[in-house]
């Protein structure tokens, strides 16, 4: 199927090749095999200690430059926790932080050329996303017990309306974490397959130009829409966190 | 056969990116319209846009994810 997308005129786009999970050094790949992938989700995890660790620890009182960035994206996180969920919703504040700045750092180096996107991968994005499904739906169950259920049951709506409104709302609380890691996975996965088809058009001379101011104006697009991502990841997570410790509608 | 099939099938399911495009429009528009009849309250509404956009758009990468599907893996 691959080989069919080598013709149009003699151009050759292969815009799915960057998502080619490989081993670092050769053999099969297994369930504990270095890989790319691994790679990657080491170095995010690096980049978030060298920007959230390294440049905090002198804790000047009037920050540096690395110092009020960390601190910036702390207060944007905390605010949107204390916007959303409410003064309860802060305990739960660490866990959102570490998502935010993980799918953060992760779609920011997919950027660099010759990298790998981890958060363009299903793989990776369904154990975030239904890591948050399961802790919402436990923490759910444990602050509110069986009332939790009320979720379901829309008691504004009238009573004949009620059992047709619960499938609905069932139906779509099974959806949140498909639609949660699918939607960050598919833009991720979508950008930097845009970034390489207008890659492509660089090979006929006559548009060259054109596909490289292309490719400049698509990237930036695509460094917003990394940010714009991990933001919309991290506030839908403070909605479903929302739902589980306040169920009545 | 099968193979050009799934390549139709691929186009026809890109016709959910135009949709999702239309209800992306349709709030950032509607947000802006109220943004500018009331300056003072939009602030504190840029969260739910993002949230309305986020689930308009969901549905557009659904059918982005069927196409790719169609393409590569059938």
């Amino acid at each position: 199927m691959a080989d069919e997308a080598d013709g149009g005129g003699g151009l050759s786009f292969h815009p799915m090749d960057q998502f080619e999970v490989k081993s670092l050094f050769g053999g099969e790949i297994g369930m504990f095999t270095l890989t790319n992938v691994t790679f990657w989700l080491v170095m995010a995890v690096l980049a978030i200690i060298a920007l959230m660790v390294l440049t905090t620890s002198k804790r000047e009182v009037v920050p540096g430059r690395g110092q009020s960035i960390a601190e910036l994206l702390y207060g944007f996180v905390y605010k949107m926790v204390e916007d959303v969920t409410g003064k309860d919703g802060i305990k739960y504040f660490p866990y959102i932080m570490t998502l935010f700045m993980f799918i953060l750092c992760a779609n920011f180096l997919g950027l660099i050329p010759m990298s790998f996107t981890t958060t363009s991968h299903i793989a990776v994005t369904a154990i975030l996303g239904f890591g948050v499904f399961i802790a919402v739906t436990v923490l759910g169950f444990v602050k509110n017990g069986a009332s939790f259920l009320s979720l379901f049951w829309v008691s504004r709506a009238p009573l004949p309306l009620r059992p047709v409104l619960a499938v609905i709302e069932i139906i779509s609380y099974f959806v949140r974490p498909v639609s949660h890691s699918i939607r960050l996975a598919g833009n991720m996965m979508a950008g930097h397959a845009v970034l390489k088809v207008f890659a492509g058009f660089a090979q006929v001379a006559a548009i060259a130009p054109v596909a490289i101011i292309g490719v400049m104006a698509i990237y930036g697009l695509e460094v917003l829409v990394s940010a714009i991502q991990a933001y919309v990841f991290t506030i839908l997570t403070c909605v479903y966190l929302k739902d589980a410790l306040h169920p009545h509608h | 056969m099968e193979g050009e099939l799934a390549h139709i099938g691929a186009g026809l399911a890109a016709i959910g990116s135009g949709a999702a495009a239309i209800g992306v429009g349709h709030v950032a528009g509607n947000f802006l319209a109220g943004a500018l009849r009331n300056p003072s309250a939009a602030a504190g509404q840029t969260a739910t846009l993002f949230i309305g956009i986020a689930f308009a758009e969901a549905l557009g990468i659904f059918s982005f994810l069927v196409a790719l599907l169609l393409m590569f893996a059938v």
